[in-house]
């Protein structure tokens, strides 16, 4: 009986404070759909830290990895917890390609989006040793080469493999793509001299830039980057020339942001947005942004999902012209 | 010896009374982790992780790696007590520690374990040491035939050192991978075999299939068998620590020989798990005593779990120099040195000099604490086994099925579990090895992708398994291997027989 009216009273409690927003009660889980220590889970974990830093919720936050079929396993864990306000998950470019490329039954429309925190640039690497100074060097390279020059990159049919297709087109050549497990795996084959170039983030390759092993060509983008501290050899992020402006015309960058579970409330939705608009603002939040060498681009609500939809539209073509829909 | 006067700065910070203490919680921290099937090092480190983020980065890798060492101590005594491997690597300690314990030796087996364990470390943190730059070096001549030729090392090493019927061996080698194979194809993108089941999109987990076919096959044997209780007589005293050290040295040869296997699968990222394999595999051919494997010899205790631990040592070392886990443990520690604004790779041992000496030194003393933890906890372990095993049993079960569930939060793995605990019996039954479709399931997807590489790199040409010296070495070893049984067996068999018509002679 004595419960009964704890919880009568508690619901009395409740619904007097309607002025109150919504606040988590129990512990948020950052599922991150990629494995520990990849660029994703990078992320999360740094969220995680500012969060706790400086307070942004009283519960506790969790970072799950759930990695398997490329990250589709991570996808329908929001997929099926609809309706709950505990969850979030990490996203990236993958949230309309692993269905693309897969066929399974998820779409991002069923989600609830949060937040972009950043747009993450893809940069051509060479092995530092390797004679290639300029992007025509290896273009020209590519054309004469027989077996055909290795071009390493994450996953098949995802980013990498897009960007590589792209190249093979713009610049009429033929590269031979090999997917790895990681954009880790990736730089250390390319230290190793096993291919002869990556298309890896600014992070995945910054440690073997430092070390001397590798060297980038150029950003896959039409605008040069702004970090302007030296990374190596007194050059920074900004020194790296656009491909475009080398001749080579492909550009491609990929979205990182925050999803919640489909079918929240307004009021749930409201709260994690005003918690990773204040991440975004966060000084660590900053220099992570710079360590990674990833692009500012806060986007929350109405633009957010107008960026979406077209970033989709985009990768519709993308995909379908290089045949890597699933049929 | 710029280095050495590192090291002993590194003593220094690792032995302040707060590190010292972050050192023993993480220890026994690790050893709860390691012994329930399916939290596992990996899981257990990724769950602190965050704690640490407010502390110093020096304080909190100590704090981490030793829940590591002590996961890594852990996951031994499940699979000596009852069968059931906590982690991948300790597989192969099941082989001869699980008959070791139902002969009443559970003591020894452990004290056996655990010393082995630290002595492999201790190569893997010597070899860290003194070696380090030379070795991250030659990790990077690793590309994918280089690979794809460390997997088949392992794959013919244990088809030609095995002592089973080959052709079960070879048959359970390839349900192996045909399990290995479900889920997604990584070189493709495509999924496989899950005939559109989302469950089975995730592939089948390692530790499932572990569990089930080691621990509930062997409930399910022992029920049959009647509820005898196994471990009755085993003797409980600190002194059997003391005599199992005394027969220690007699081995020598097959400590050195595992060390040397595990530190060379640490480094090259073949893991821990294929160095515990090839560790067993190796003894059990070369030692004199290797007819009685499998049925609780200390000796195939002490090679895999050595193996397993220079291994895993030794795995840090990719992790630190190139930025490149060498285990799954290893990347959630990586993790964790990007969030404390450390970058992995060669600049870490120029920039960060105190947190990797800090580092180094830690292990020496983290695995040394680790040591005198789970050493004062053997006959702790070992009583376990006094208890009847009908009061046992269930709760293992029980373990097993929170285990298999916390994986990946699905009801679905404790059916897989249970499934492939019904296998493991039939495989029994029958006589089939199950260690090599473990060994499959493990590794047969990194075979298969680095194959795929090598070829998609070679445009189809076979030669690049030829192609240098590091490659065609490794692959005329594994050949070597697989053939070394058959023929040390035909050779005898032609002996025998040669005796067999002389003795037939003399008879007439």
């Amino acid at each position: 009986m004595k419960q009964h009216w704890l919880a009568a009273c508690a619901a009395l409690v409740a619904g007097a404070g309607p002025a109150l927003a919504w606040e988590p009660t129990k512990a948020i889980e950052i599922v991150v759909p990629f494995a520990a220590g990849g660029a994703s889970d990078q992320m999360a974990r740094t969220m995680q830290g500012i969060i706790q830093k400086h307070n942004l919720t009283s519960q506790p936050i969790i970072v799950v990895n759930k990695p398997a079929a490329g990250g589709a396993e991570g996808m329908l864990d929001i997929q099926k917890s609809s309706g709950d306000p505990h969850k979030l998950i990490t996203t990236s470019s993958g949230v309309f390609m692993t269905p693309m490329a897969t066929k399974l039954p998820l779409n991002w429309t069923d989600y609830t989006p949060v937040a972009m925190m950043a747009q993450d640039s893809f940069v051509l690497w060479v092995n530092a040793k390797s004679p290639y100074q300029k992007v025509s060097d290896f273009m020209e390279a590519a054309k004469k080469a027989a077996p055909p020059l290795k071009v390493g990159g994450t996953s098949s049919k995802r980013e990498d493999n897009l960007i590589v297709f792209a190249m093979e087109k713009v610049g009429g050549v033929k590269l031979a793509f090999i997917p790895h497990n990681s954009g880790g795996q990736t730089t250390t084959q390319l230290a190793g001299n096993h291919i002869e170039a990556s298309t890896n983030n600014p992070a995945e390759d910054v440690a073997n830039w430092r070390g001397g092993a590798t060297r980038p060509l150029c950003v896959f983008s039409d605008q040069q980057m702004t970090y302007k501290e030296p990374v190596a050899d007194g050059k920074s992020w900004a020194d790296i020339p656009t491909c475009p402006s080398q001749g080579l015309n492909v550009t491609y960058q990929m979205l990182r942001g925050m999803f919640m579970p489909g079918k929240v409330t307004k009021d749930q939705q409201a709260f994690y947005v005003d918690m990773f608009k204040k991440i975004s603002q966060t000084p660590e939040w900053k220099e992570y942004l710079a360590r990674s060498a990833l692009v500012p681009d806060y986007r929350d609500g109405e633009a957010f999902v107008a960026f979406l939809k077209e970033d989709e539209a985009k990768h519709e073509k993308l995909m379908s012209e290089a045949g890597f829909m699933a049929k | 010896m710029d280095d050495f006067a590192s090291l002993i700065t590194g003593f220094q910070v690792a032995l302040s009374w707060q590190n010292v203490g972050f050192m023993a919680i993480g220890v026994v921290l690790g050893i709860i982790v390691g012994v329930l099937p399916g939290l596992g090092g990996p899981n257990g480190v990724a769950i602190l992780l965050p704690l640490t983020f407010g502390m110093d980065p020096t304080s909190a890798i100590i704090l981490l790696s030793s829940i590591y060492w002590g996961a890594l101590f852990g996951g031994a005594i499940t699979s000596i007590l009852f069968n059931i491997p906590g982690e991948a690597w300790s597989v192969a300690t099941t082989f001869d520690g699980y008959p070791m314990a139902v002969q009443g030796k559970a003591a020894e087996a452990l004290t056996a374990a655990f010393t082995a364990s630290f002595i492999g470390a201790l190569a893997g943190v010597v070899l860290i040491t003194f070696v380090a730059p030379l070795v991250a070096e030659f990790a990077l001549r690793f590309g994918p035939a280089e690979f794809f030729a460390v997997f088949l090392l392992t794959f013919c090493s244990f088809i030609g050192m095995g002592r089973e019927n080959r052709a079960k061996i070879l048959a359970s080698l390839c349900i192996g991978f045909l399990l290995a194979a479900v889920g997604l194809d990584s070189i493709s993108g495509d999924l496989r075999m899950t005939f559109g089941s989302t469950e089975l999109m995730r592939g089948f987990d390692f530790l499932i299939v572990v569990i089930g076919l080691f621990g509930v096959s062997e409930i399910l044997l022992t029920v049959e068998e009647g509820l005898v209780f196994k471990g009755k007589q085993a003797r409980i005293d600190l002194m059997v620590v003391l005599r199992t050290w005394a027969g220690l040295p007699r081995y020598w040869l097959t400590l050195a020989r595992s060390c040397l296997v595990g530190m060379w699968m640490g480094v090259t990222p073949g893991g821990a798990i294929a160095a515990s394999f090839m560790g067993y595999g190796l003894a059990k051919r070369f030692s004199k005593r290797g007819k009685n494997f499998g049925k609780g010899e200390i000796e195939g205790v002490l090679a895999p779990e050595t193996a397993a631990h220079a291994a895993g040592t030794s795995a840090l070392l990719p992790m630190l120099a190139l930025g490149i886990p060498g285990s799954a443990t290893a990347a959630v520690l990586l993790g964790g040195l990007l969030v404390w604004g450390l970058q992995p790779g060669p600049m870490l041992f120029v920039e960060q000099k105190d947190f990797v000496w800090g580092l180094i030194a830690s292990m020496y003393l983290g695995n040394l604490a680790g040591l005198i933890i789970v050493l004062a906890t053997v006959p702790l372990f070992a009583a376990i086994m006094r208890i009847p095993f009908s009061y046992v049993a269930p709760v293992i079960l029980i373990v097993c099925a929170i285990g298999a569930y916390t994986i990946s939060n699905s009801i679905f793995d404790i059916w897989l579990m249970l499934i492939f605990g019904v296998v493991g019996y039939v495989f029994k039954k029958l006589d089939f090895p199950l260690a090599p479709l473990v060994l499959a399931l493990v590794l047969g997807d990194r075979a298969e992708d680095a194959f795929r590489q090598a070829l998609l790199g070679s445009a189809g040409s076979l030669n690049v398994f030829y192609a240098n010296g590091l490659v065609t070495t490794l692959v005329v070893l594994a050949l070597m291997l697989l053939c070394w049984g058959p023929v040390s067996d035909l050779i005898g068999a032609v002996r025998n027989r040669g005796r067999a018509s002389k003795a037939a002679e003399a008879a007439e």
